[in-house]
Protein backbone atom coordinates (compact mmCIF):
# COMPACT_ATOMS: atom_id res chain seq x y z
CA UNK A 1 0.00 0.00 0.00
CA UNK A 2 1.38 3.40 -0.85
CA UNK A 3 0.57 5.02 2.42
CA UNK A 4 3.75 6.72 3.48
CA UNK A 5 4.28 8.66 0.30
CA UNK A 6 2.17 9.43 -2.72
CA UNK A 7 3.90 6.78 -4.68
CA UNK A 8 2.26 5.77 -7.89
CA UNK A 9 4.84 3.16 -8.67
CA UNK A 10 2.33 0.38 -8.40
CA UNK A 11 0.64 1.76 -11.45
CA UNK A 12 3.68 0.93 -13.51
CA UNK A 13 3.53 -2.77 -12.77
CA UNK A 14 2.59 -4.67 -15.90
CA UNK A 15 0.08 -7.17 -14.54
CA UNK A 16 -0.14 -9.02 -17.83
CA UNK A 17 3.48 -10.11 -17.49
CA UNK A 18 2.45 -12.38 -14.65
CA UNK A 19 -0.46 -13.91 -16.46
CA UNK A 20 0.24 -17.51 -17.37
CA UNK A 21 -1.97 -17.27 -20.45
CA UNK A 22 0.11 -14.49 -21.89
CA UNK A 23 0.18 -14.23 -25.66
CA UNK A 24 3.49 -15.35 -27.00
CA UNK A 25 4.05 -14.58 -30.62
CA UNK A 26 4.96 -17.62 -32.65
CA UNK A 27 7.95 -16.42 -34.57
CA UNK A 28 9.09 -18.63 -37.36
CA UNK A 29 12.71 -17.81 -37.10
CA UNK A 30 14.18 -20.66 -39.01
CA UNK A 31 12.78 -19.81 -42.42
CA UNK A 32 14.48 -21.81 -45.07
CA UNK A 33 13.99 -19.22 -47.76
CA UNK A 34 17.38 -17.68 -48.17
CA UNK A 35 16.50 -14.74 -50.28
CA UNK A 36 16.85 -13.92 -53.93
CA UNK A 37 19.81 -15.23 -55.80
CA UNK A 38 22.31 -12.39 -56.03
CA UNK A 39 24.37 -13.69 -58.87
CA UNK A 40 21.33 -14.35 -61.00
CA UNK A 41 19.90 -10.92 -60.37
CA UNK A 42 23.20 -9.17 -61.03
CA UNK A 43 23.67 -10.90 -64.32
CA UNK A 44 20.15 -10.06 -65.39
CA UNK A 45 20.72 -6.41 -64.60
CA UNK A 46 23.93 -6.35 -66.58
CA UNK A 47 22.22 -7.96 -69.52
CA UNK A 48 19.65 -5.21 -69.42
CA UNK A 49 16.81 -7.67 -68.87
CA UNK A 50 15.22 -5.63 -66.15
CA UNK A 51 11.76 -7.23 -66.07
CA UNK A 52 13.29 -10.62 -65.41
CA UNK A 53 15.52 -9.11 -62.76
CA UNK A 54 12.49 -7.72 -60.98
CA UNK A 55 10.73 -11.07 -61.03
CA UNK A 56 13.85 -12.79 -59.77
CA UNK A 57 14.42 -10.44 -56.91
CA UNK A 58 10.82 -10.77 -55.83
CA UNK A 59 11.04 -14.54 -55.71
CA UNK A 60 11.83 -16.12 -52.35
CA UNK A 61 11.56 -13.15 -50.08
CA UNK A 62 13.46 -13.77 -46.86
CA UNK A 63 10.97 -13.47 -44.06
CA UNK A 64 11.95 -12.28 -40.62
CA UNK A 65 15.64 -13.08 -40.80
CA UNK A 66 17.86 -10.14 -40.04
CA UNK A 67 20.99 -10.27 -42.23
CA UNK A 68 19.40 -11.71 -45.29
CA UNK A 69 16.78 -9.01 -45.17
CA UNK A 70 19.39 -6.30 -45.52
CA UNK A 71 21.09 -8.06 -48.39
CA UNK A 72 17.82 -8.58 -50.16
CA UNK A 73 16.88 -4.98 -49.60
CA UNK A 74 20.15 -3.71 -51.08
CA UNK A 75 19.67 -5.95 -54.09
CA UNK A 76 16.11 -4.74 -54.50
CA UNK A 77 17.26 -1.15 -54.47
CA UNK A 78 19.81 -1.89 -57.18
CA UNK A 79 17.16 -3.40 -59.41
CA UNK A 80 14.69 -0.62 -58.82
CA UNK A 81 17.21 2.12 -59.59
CA UNK A 82 18.28 0.34 -62.75
CA UNK A 83 14.84 0.86 -64.28
CA UNK A 84 14.14 3.86 -66.44
CA UNK A 85 11.26 6.04 -65.23
CA UNK A 86 9.12 5.29 -68.23
CA UNK A 87 9.46 1.55 -67.74
CA UNK A 88 8.34 1.53 -64.13
CA UNK A 89 4.65 1.45 -64.94
CA UNK A 90 4.97 -1.50 -67.29
CA UNK A 91 7.00 -3.41 -64.74
CA UNK A 92 4.39 -2.87 -62.06
CA UNK A 93 1.63 -4.02 -64.41
CA UNK A 94 3.48 -7.25 -65.01
CA UNK A 95 3.29 -8.20 -61.35
CA UNK A 96 0.38 -10.04 -59.83
CA UNK A 97 -1.35 -8.95 -56.65
CA UNK A 98 1.08 -10.68 -54.32
CA UNK A 99 3.98 -9.21 -56.26
CA UNK A 100 2.61 -5.72 -55.87
CA UNK A 101 2.20 -6.28 -52.12
CA UNK A 102 5.74 -7.57 -51.84
CA UNK A 103 7.06 -4.67 -53.90
CA UNK A 104 5.28 -2.26 -51.58
CA UNK A 105 6.94 -3.94 -48.59
CA UNK A 106 10.37 -3.49 -50.12
CA UNK A 107 9.61 0.13 -51.01
CA UNK A 108 8.71 0.96 -47.44
CA UNK A 109 11.73 -0.92 -46.18
CA UNK A 110 13.80 1.23 -48.50
CA UNK A 111 12.21 4.38 -47.13
CA UNK A 112 13.42 3.40 -43.69
CA UNK A 113 17.05 3.76 -44.66
CA UNK A 114 17.34 6.53 -47.25
CA UNK A 115 20.53 6.80 -49.22
CA UNK A 116 21.54 9.34 -51.87
CA UNK A 117 19.14 8.86 -54.69
CA UNK A 118 17.02 6.12 -53.32
CA UNK A 119 14.11 8.20 -52.11
CA UNK A 120 13.37 9.72 -55.47
CA UNK A 121 13.32 6.38 -57.28
CA UNK A 122 11.37 4.79 -54.48
CA UNK A 123 8.78 7.52 -54.60
CA UNK A 124 8.27 6.99 -58.31
CA UNK A 125 7.87 3.28 -57.74
CA UNK A 126 5.53 3.99 -54.84
CA UNK A 127 3.25 6.08 -57.01
CA UNK A 128 2.96 3.37 -59.62
CA UNK A 129 2.56 0.58 -57.11
CA UNK A 130 -0.13 2.57 -55.34
CA UNK A 131 -2.19 2.93 -58.46
CA UNK A 132 -1.89 -0.80 -59.03
CA UNK A 133 -2.43 -2.04 -55.51
CA UNK A 134 -4.50 0.71 -53.97
CA UNK A 135 -4.49 1.76 -50.35
CA UNK A 136 -5.05 -1.88 -49.41
CA UNK A 137 -1.50 -2.82 -50.34
CA UNK A 138 -0.15 -0.17 -47.96
CA UNK A 139 -2.43 -1.45 -45.21
CA UNK A 140 -1.00 -4.90 -45.82
CA UNK A 141 2.53 -3.55 -45.39
CA UNK A 142 1.53 -2.04 -42.06
CA UNK A 143 -0.25 -5.12 -40.75
CA UNK A 144 2.20 -7.68 -42.07
CA UNK A 145 3.68 -9.81 -39.35
CA UNK A 146 6.28 -11.42 -41.57
CA UNK A 147 8.47 -8.51 -42.50
CA UNK A 148 10.66 -8.75 -45.49
CA UNK B 1 -31.06 5.36 -49.34
CA UNK B 2 -31.95 7.50 -46.41
CA UNK B 3 -29.39 9.13 -44.19
CA UNK B 4 -30.39 10.03 -40.68
CA UNK B 5 -27.99 11.74 -38.35
CA UNK B 6 -28.72 10.68 -34.82
CA UNK B 7 -25.94 12.45 -33.04
CA UNK B 8 -22.55 13.99 -33.48
CA UNK B 9 -20.88 11.26 -31.46
CA UNK B 10 -20.09 7.87 -32.96
CA UNK B 11 -22.75 5.23 -32.65
CA UNK B 12 -20.94 2.43 -30.81
CA UNK B 13 -23.44 -0.26 -31.69
CA UNK B 14 -27.08 -0.67 -32.64
CA UNK B 15 -29.82 -3.23 -32.96
CA UNK B 16 -33.30 -3.24 -34.44
CA UNK B 17 -36.46 -4.73 -33.03
CA UNK B 18 -38.49 -7.34 -34.89
CA UNK B 19 -40.65 -5.10 -37.05
CA UNK B 20 -37.91 -2.52 -37.56
CA UNK B 21 -39.85 0.31 -35.95
CA UNK B 22 -37.48 0.79 -33.08
CA UNK B 23 -33.73 0.97 -32.89
CA UNK B 24 -31.59 0.63 -29.79
CA UNK B 25 -28.23 2.30 -30.01
CA UNK B 26 -25.40 3.45 -27.82
CA UNK B 27 -24.35 7.06 -28.34
CA UNK B 28 -20.76 6.45 -27.25
CA UNK B 29 -21.54 6.63 -23.54
CA UNK B 30 -22.77 4.36 -20.79
CA UNK B 31 -26.41 4.31 -21.90
CA UNK B 32 -28.58 2.71 -24.48
CA UNK B 33 -31.14 4.90 -26.19
CA UNK B 34 -34.17 3.46 -27.91
CA UNK B 35 -35.64 5.48 -30.73
CA UNK B 36 -38.99 4.94 -32.34
CA UNK B 37 -39.80 5.71 -35.92
CA UNK B 38 -42.60 8.20 -36.56
CA UNK B 39 -42.92 8.48 -40.27
CA UNK B 40 -39.60 9.97 -41.21
CA UNK B 41 -38.73 11.27 -37.77
CA UNK B 42 -37.11 9.40 -34.94
CA UNK B 43 -38.09 10.10 -31.34
CA UNK B 44 -36.28 8.82 -28.29
CA UNK B 45 -38.63 6.80 -26.16
CA UNK B 46 -36.38 5.02 -23.69
CA UNK B 47 -33.05 5.47 -22.01
CA UNK B 48 -31.51 2.36 -20.52
CA UNK B 49 -29.05 3.39 -17.85
CA UNK B 50 -27.31 0.65 -16.02
CA UNK B 51 -23.85 0.16 -17.41
CA UNK B 52 -20.81 1.74 -15.80
CA UNK B 53 -18.75 1.71 -18.92
CA UNK B 54 -19.26 2.25 -22.60
CA UNK B 55 -21.79 -0.13 -24.10
CA UNK B 56 -19.96 -2.09 -26.78
CA UNK B 57 -22.62 -4.49 -27.98
CA UNK B 58 -26.42 -4.55 -28.23
CA UNK B 59 -28.60 -7.31 -29.60
CA UNK B 60 -32.39 -7.27 -29.71
CA UNK B 61 -34.00 -10.69 -29.85
CA UNK B 62 -36.84 -10.47 -32.35
CA UNK B 63 -39.12 -13.20 -30.98
CA UNK B 64 -38.76 -12.86 -27.25
CA UNK B 65 -38.30 -9.07 -27.39
CA UNK B 66 -35.38 -9.03 -25.00
CA UNK B 67 -32.35 -6.83 -25.38
CA UNK B 68 -28.92 -7.94 -24.26
CA UNK B 69 -26.20 -5.33 -23.83
CA UNK B 70 -22.57 -5.69 -22.89
CA UNK B 71 -20.04 -3.09 -22.01
CA UNK B 72 -16.55 -2.18 -20.96
CA UNK B 73 -17.61 -2.53 -17.32
CA UNK B 74 -17.23 -6.32 -17.83
CA UNK B 75 -20.96 -6.90 -17.40
CA UNK B 76 -23.89 -7.84 -19.54
CA UNK B 77 -27.52 -7.08 -18.86
CA UNK B 78 -30.61 -8.73 -20.26
CA UNK B 79 -33.45 -6.22 -20.53
CA UNK B 80 -37.11 -7.23 -20.62
CA UNK B 81 -39.97 -4.92 -21.32
CA UNK B 82 -42.33 -4.83 -18.33
CA UNK B 83 -45.20 -2.63 -19.26
CA UNK B 84 -43.63 0.56 -20.49
CA UNK B 85 -40.27 0.16 -18.83
CA UNK B 86 -37.23 -1.93 -19.66
CA UNK B 87 -35.96 -3.80 -16.62
CA UNK B 88 -32.40 -5.10 -16.53
CA UNK B 89 -31.11 -8.38 -15.19
CA UNK B 90 -27.42 -8.62 -14.49
CA UNK B 91 -25.49 -11.47 -16.06
CA UNK B 92 -22.18 -12.32 -14.41
CA UNK B 93 -19.75 -13.04 -17.19
CA UNK B 94 -16.71 -13.80 -15.02
CA UNK B 95 -14.39 -11.86 -17.29
CA UNK B 96 -11.63 -9.55 -16.20
CA UNK B 97 -11.52 -7.34 -19.28
CA UNK B 98 -14.11 -5.45 -21.27
CA UNK B 99 -16.84 -7.23 -23.19
CA UNK B 100 -16.67 -6.42 -26.89
CA UNK B 101 -19.60 -7.95 -28.72
CA UNK B 102 -22.77 -9.84 -27.93
CA UNK B 103 -25.19 -11.89 -29.97
CA UNK B 104 -28.41 -13.82 -29.27
CA UNK B 105 -28.53 -17.32 -30.67
CA UNK B 106 -31.16 -17.97 -33.36
CA UNK B 107 -33.50 -19.68 -30.87
CA UNK B 108 -32.85 -16.94 -28.29
CA UNK B 109 -32.26 -19.36 -25.46
CA UNK B 110 -28.64 -18.34 -25.06
CA UNK B 111 -26.29 -15.58 -26.06
CA UNK B 112 -22.56 -15.26 -26.60
CA UNK B 113 -20.31 -12.45 -25.41
CA UNK B 114 -16.83 -11.88 -26.84
CA UNK B 115 -14.40 -10.10 -24.59
CA UNK B 116 -10.90 -8.81 -24.15
CA UNK B 117 -10.21 -11.58 -21.66
CA UNK B 118 -9.49 -13.82 -24.63
CA UNK B 119 -12.60 -15.89 -24.14
CA UNK B 120 -16.21 -16.18 -25.20
CA UNK B 121 -18.92 -16.44 -22.55
CA UNK B 122 -21.93 -18.49 -23.55
CA UNK B 123 -24.80 -17.55 -21.25
CA UNK B 124 -28.04 -19.42 -20.76
CA UNK B 125 -30.90 -19.12 -18.32
CA UNK B 126 -31.05 -21.65 -15.51
CA UNK B 127 -34.64 -22.16 -14.46
CA UNK B 128 -33.99 -23.61 -10.99
CA UNK B 129 -31.97 -20.65 -9.83
CA UNK B 130 -33.78 -18.08 -11.93
CA UNK B 131 -30.42 -16.73 -13.01
CA UNK B 132 -28.27 -16.45 -16.09
CA UNK B 133 -25.16 -18.61 -15.90
CA UNK B 134 -22.27 -18.71 -18.29
CA UNK B 135 -19.74 -21.14 -19.63
CA UNK B 136 -16.42 -20.11 -21.10
CA UNK B 137 -14.75 -21.04 -24.33
CA UNK B 138 -11.07 -20.32 -23.79
CA UNK B 139 -8.80 -22.50 -25.88
CA UNK B 140 -7.27 -21.72 -28.29
CA UNK B 141 -8.21 -18.05 -28.36
CA UNK B 142 -5.16 -15.92 -27.73
CA UNK B 143 -6.44 -12.40 -27.95
CA UNK B 144 -9.57 -10.24 -27.82
CA UNK B 145 -12.65 -11.61 -29.53
CA UNK B 146 -13.94 -8.85 -31.77
CA UNK B 147 -16.95 -10.32 -33.51
CA UNK B 148 -19.40 -13.19 -33.25
CA UNK B 149 -22.03 -14.80 -35.43
CA UNK B 150 -24.26 -17.79 -34.75
CA UNK B 151 -24.90 -20.61 -37.18
CA UNK B 152 -28.62 -21.24 -37.89
CA UNK B 153 -28.47 -24.55 -36.01
CA UNK B 154 -28.15 -22.64 -32.71
CA UNK B 155 -25.00 -24.53 -31.74
CA UNK B 156 -22.12 -23.37 -33.87
CA UNK B 157 -20.60 -19.96 -33.30
CA UNK B 158 -18.10 -18.13 -35.47
CA UNK B 159 -15.67 -15.82 -33.71
CA UNK B 160 -13.21 -13.38 -35.17
CA UNK B 161 -10.40 -12.33 -32.94
CA UNK B 162 -7.32 -10.16 -32.64
CA UNK B 163 -5.03 -13.16 -32.85
CA UNK B 164 -5.59 -12.93 -36.62
CA UNK B 165 -7.83 -15.98 -36.81
CA UNK B 166 -11.45 -16.70 -37.50
CA UNK B 167 -12.77 -19.83 -35.83
CA UNK B 168 -15.96 -21.84 -35.60
CA UNK B 169 -16.70 -23.19 -32.13
CA UNK B 170 -19.37 -25.41 -30.80
CA UNK B 171 -21.46 -23.75 -28.12
CA UNK B 172 -23.62 -26.74 -27.38
CA UNK B 173 -25.21 -26.45 -23.94
CA UNK B 174 -26.79 -29.72 -22.96
CA UNK B 175 -29.03 -28.07 -20.38
CA UNK B 176 -31.01 -26.10 -22.90
CA UNK B 177 -30.96 -28.05 -26.10
CA UNK B 178 -30.64 -31.42 -27.74
CA UNK B 179 -27.69 -32.79 -29.53
CA UNK B 180 -27.41 -31.14 -32.92
CA UNK B 181 -27.26 -33.08 -36.14
CA UNK B 182 -24.10 -33.08 -38.23
CA UNK B 183 -23.38 -30.07 -40.43
CA UNK B 184 -20.81 -29.36 -43.09
CA UNK B 185 -18.49 -28.06 -40.42
CA UNK B 186 -18.34 -31.33 -38.52
CA UNK B 187 -20.43 -33.86 -36.69
CA UNK B 188 -18.91 -34.14 -33.24
CA UNK B 189 -19.68 -30.96 -31.39
CA UNK B 190 -18.89 -31.03 -27.68
CA UNK B 191 -18.85 -27.67 -25.99
CA UNK B 192 -15.82 -25.58 -26.87
CA UNK B 193 -14.67 -27.73 -29.75
CA UNK B 194 -12.97 -25.85 -32.57
CA UNK B 195 -14.43 -27.03 -35.84
CA UNK B 196 -12.63 -24.63 -38.10
CA UNK B 197 -9.73 -22.26 -37.81
CA UNK B 198 -8.44 -19.93 -40.47
CA UNK B 199 -5.01 -18.50 -40.74
CA UNK B 200 -1.45 -19.34 -41.66
CA UNK B 201 -0.78 -22.20 -39.31
CA UNK B 202 -4.26 -23.62 -39.65
CA UNK B 203 -6.05 -24.42 -42.85
CA UNK B 204 -5.18 -22.04 -45.60
CA UNK B 205 -5.62 -21.88 -49.29
CA UNK B 206 -4.95 -18.86 -51.45
CA UNK B 207 -2.02 -16.57 -50.98
CA UNK B 208 0.43 -18.25 -48.66
CA UNK B 209 2.77 -15.28 -48.64
CA UNK B 210 0.19 -12.76 -47.68
CA UNK B 211 -0.63 -14.80 -44.63
CA UNK B 212 0.44 -12.19 -42.14
CA UNK B 213 -3.16 -11.48 -41.48
CA UNK B 214 -4.76 -8.84 -39.43
CA UNK B 215 -7.35 -8.61 -36.68
CA UNK B 216 -10.56 -10.22 -37.78
CA UNK B 217 -13.10 -7.44 -37.49
CA UNK B 218 -16.30 -8.97 -38.75
CA UNK B 219 -17.63 -12.49 -39.30
CA UNK B 220 -20.84 -13.68 -40.82
CA UNK B 221 -22.39 -17.05 -41.60
CA UNK B 222 -24.47 -17.30 -44.74
CA UNK B 223 -28.17 -18.02 -44.43
CA UNK B 224 -27.71 -21.76 -44.80
CA UNK B 225 -24.73 -21.76 -42.48
CA UNK B 226 -22.53 -23.49 -45.02
CA UNK B 227 -20.39 -20.50 -45.77
CA UNK B 228 -18.50 -18.22 -43.47
CA UNK B 229 -17.15 -14.82 -44.43
CA UNK B 230 -14.79 -12.63 -42.46
CA UNK B 231 -13.02 -9.34 -42.97
CA UNK B 232 -9.68 -8.59 -41.53
CA UNK B 233 -7.49 -5.61 -40.84
CA UNK B 234 -5.08 -6.33 -43.66
CA UNK B 235 -7.79 -5.24 -46.09
CA UNK B 236 -8.84 -8.73 -47.05
CA UNK B 237 -12.18 -10.42 -47.14
CA UNK B 238 -12.28 -14.19 -47.09
CA UNK B 239 -14.95 -16.85 -47.45
CA UNK B 240 -14.66 -20.43 -46.31
CA UNK B 241 -16.97 -23.25 -47.23
CA UNK B 242 -17.61 -25.81 -44.60
CA UNK B 243 -16.74 -29.38 -45.35
CA UNK B 244 -14.08 -28.94 -47.96
CA UNK B 245 -11.18 -28.22 -45.69
CA UNK B 246 -8.94 -26.21 -47.87
CA UNK B 247 -11.25 -23.90 -49.66
CA UNK B 248 -10.67 -20.50 -48.28
CA UNK B 249 -11.02 -17.90 -50.97
CA UNK B 250 -9.79 -14.50 -50.09
CA UNK B 251 -9.57 -11.22 -51.83
CA UNK B 252 -7.02 -8.60 -50.96
CA UNK B 253 -8.96 -5.46 -51.56
CA UNK B 254 -7.59 -2.12 -52.59
CA UNK B 255 -9.50 -0.26 -49.95
CA UNK B 256 -8.94 0.51 -46.31
CA UNK B 257 -9.81 -2.29 -43.89
CA UNK B 258 -13.43 -3.36 -43.71
CA UNK B 259 -14.98 -3.51 -40.26
CA UNK B 260 -18.23 -5.34 -40.78
CA UNK B 261 -19.66 -7.81 -43.22
CA UNK B 262 -22.98 -9.47 -43.90
CA UNK B 263 -24.25 -11.95 -46.45
CA UNK B 264 -27.15 -10.61 -48.47
CA UNK B 265 -27.68 -13.64 -50.66
CA UNK B 266 -26.01 -17.02 -50.54
CA UNK B 267 -23.43 -15.78 -53.05
CA UNK B 268 -22.89 -12.16 -52.32
CA UNK B 269 -21.99 -10.11 -49.36
CA UNK B 270 -21.84 -6.50 -48.46
CA UNK B 271 -19.07 -5.09 -46.29
CA UNK B 272 -18.14 -1.66 -45.02
CA UNK B 273 -15.39 -0.12 -43.02
CA UNK B 274 -12.91 2.68 -42.84
CA UNK B 275 -13.62 3.79 -46.37
CA UNK B 276 -17.07 5.00 -45.33
CA UNK B 277 -19.05 3.30 -48.06
CA UNK B 278 -20.45 -0.22 -48.37
CA UNK B 279 -19.02 -2.46 -51.04
CA UNK B 280 -20.35 -5.56 -52.62
CA UNK B 281 -18.44 -8.81 -53.03
CA UNK B 282 -19.56 -11.73 -55.08
CA UNK B 283 -18.50 -15.28 -54.32
CA UNK B 284 -18.34 -17.93 -56.97
CA UNK B 285 -18.69 -21.32 -55.34
CA UNK B 286 -17.64 -23.31 -58.37
CA UNK B 287 -14.45 -21.36 -58.93
CA UNK B 288 -13.90 -20.64 -55.28
CA UNK B 289 -13.18 -17.00 -55.90
CA UNK B 290 -14.26 -13.77 -54.37
CA UNK B 291 -14.57 -10.79 -56.64
CA UNK B 292 -15.22 -7.18 -56.01
CA UNK B 293 -18.73 -6.30 -57.05
CA UNK B 294 -18.66 -2.55 -56.80
CA UNK B 295 -19.23 0.32 -54.46
CA UNK B 296 -22.79 0.69 -53.29
CA UNK B 297 -22.55 4.39 -52.70
CA UNK B 298 -22.37 6.06 -56.04
CA UNK B 299 -22.39 9.76 -55.47
CA UNK B 300 -24.20 12.02 -57.87
CA UNK B 301 -21.85 13.53 -60.36
CA UNK B 302 -21.40 17.16 -59.49
CA UNK B 303 -21.17 19.46 -62.44
CA UNK B 304 -17.64 20.11 -63.49
CA UNK B 305 -17.01 23.76 -63.54
CA UNK B 306 -13.87 25.38 -64.84
CA UNK B 307 -11.10 25.95 -62.37
CA UNK B 308 -9.38 29.29 -62.16
CA UNK B 309 -5.61 29.67 -62.28
CA UNK B 310 -5.53 30.83 -58.69
CA UNK B 311 -7.38 27.73 -57.52
CA UNK B 312 -5.05 25.59 -59.50
CA UNK B 313 -2.03 26.97 -57.69
CA UNK B 314 -3.81 26.74 -54.39
CA UNK B 315 -4.53 23.09 -55.02
CA UNK B 316 -0.93 22.54 -56.00
CA UNK B 317 0.19 24.12 -52.80
CA UNK B 318 -2.27 22.29 -50.60
CA UNK B 319 -2.53 18.91 -52.20
CA UNK B 320 0.38 18.65 -54.64
CA UNK B 321 -1.99 18.04 -57.53
CA UNK B 322 -3.75 20.58 -59.62
CA UNK B 323 -6.73 18.34 -60.10
CA UNK B 324 -9.86 19.47 -61.83
CA UNK B 325 -12.41 18.41 -59.27
CA UNK B 326 -12.32 20.09 -55.92
CA UNK B 327 -13.02 17.07 -53.79
CA UNK B 328 -13.74 18.94 -50.68
CA UNK B 329 -14.58 15.99 -48.55
CA UNK B 330 -15.82 12.49 -48.75
CA UNK B 331 -18.43 11.98 -51.37
CA UNK B 332 -20.01 9.12 -49.52
CA UNK B 333 -23.11 9.41 -47.35
CA UNK B 334 -21.27 8.43 -44.22
CA UNK B 335 -18.62 10.91 -43.28
CA UNK B 336 -16.66 8.60 -41.07
CA UNK B 337 -15.94 4.90 -40.75
CA UNK B 338 -18.88 2.54 -40.81
CA UNK B 339 -18.71 0.24 -37.85
CA UNK B 340 -21.78 -1.97 -38.12
CA UNK B 341 -24.09 -3.40 -40.78
CA UNK B 342 -27.43 -4.99 -40.01
CA UNK B 343 -29.85 -6.66 -42.35
CA UNK B 344 -33.28 -5.10 -42.14
CA UNK B 345 -35.43 -6.98 -44.55
CA UNK B 346 -35.18 -10.21 -46.40
CA UNK B 347 -32.81 -12.01 -44.08
CA UNK B 348 -29.36 -13.13 -45.15
CA UNK B 349 -30.65 -15.05 -48.12
CA UNK B 350 -32.54 -12.38 -50.02
CA UNK B 351 -31.76 -9.14 -48.34
CA UNK B 352 -33.59 -6.18 -49.74
CA UNK B 353 -32.65 -3.54 -47.22
CA UNK B 354 -29.77 -3.17 -44.85
CA UNK B 355 -28.63 -0.46 -42.51
CA UNK B 356 -25.23 0.90 -41.57
CA UNK B 357 -24.14 2.98 -38.60
CA UNK B 358 -20.86 4.64 -38.11
CA UNK B 359 -18.52 6.88 -36.28
CA UNK B 360 -20.19 9.93 -37.68
CA UNK B 361 -23.30 9.28 -35.61
CA UNK B 362 -25.41 8.68 -38.66
CA UNK B 363 -27.47 5.77 -39.84
CA UNK B 364 -28.19 4.97 -43.46
CA UNK B 365 -30.68 2.48 -44.80
CA UNK B 366 -29.75 1.03 -48.17
CA UNK B 367 -31.99 -0.67 -50.69
CA UNK B 368 -30.48 -3.58 -52.48
CA UNK B 369 -32.97 -3.59 -55.37
CA UNK B 370 -31.74 -0.24 -56.61
CA UNK B 371 -28.31 -1.66 -57.12
CA UNK B 372 -29.23 -4.87 -58.86
CA UNK B 373 -27.38 -3.74 -61.92
CA UNK B 374 -24.18 -4.10 -59.95
CA UNK B 375 -25.02 -7.59 -58.73
CA UNK B 376 -23.79 -10.30 -61.01
CA UNK B 377 -26.27 -13.04 -61.62
CA UNK B 378 -24.97 -16.46 -60.76
CA UNK B 379 -26.63 -19.76 -61.26
CA UNK B 380 -26.78 -21.19 -57.78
Amino acid sequence: MSKNNDSNQFRKVDVDEYDENKFVDDEDNGESQVGPDEAEVDSLIRQGNLMEALQAVLKNPPINTKNQNDRAEALMLKVLSAFKSSDIEKAVQSLDKNGVDLLMKYIYKGFEKPSENSSATLLQWHEKALSAGGVGSIVRVLTARKTV
Amino acid sequence: MAYHSFLLEPISCHSWNKDRTQIALCPNNHDVHIYKKDGTKWTKIHELKEHNGQVTGIDWAPESNRIVTCGTDRNAYVWSLKGEVWKPTLVILRINRAARCVSWSPKENKFAVGSGSRLISICYFEQENDWWVCKHIKKPIRSTVLSLDWHPNNVLLAAGSCDFKCRVFSAYIKEVEEKPGPTVWGSKMPFGEVLFESGPSGVSGGAGEGAGGGWVHGVCFSHSGNRLAWTSHDSTVAIAEGGKTSTISSLSSETLPLLCVSFITENSLVAAGHDCYPVLFVYDGTKGSVTFGGKLDVPKQTSQRGISARERFQNLDRRATSSETTEQGLESLHKNSISQISVLEGGKSKCSTFCTTGMDGGMVTWDVKVHTHTLHTHTV
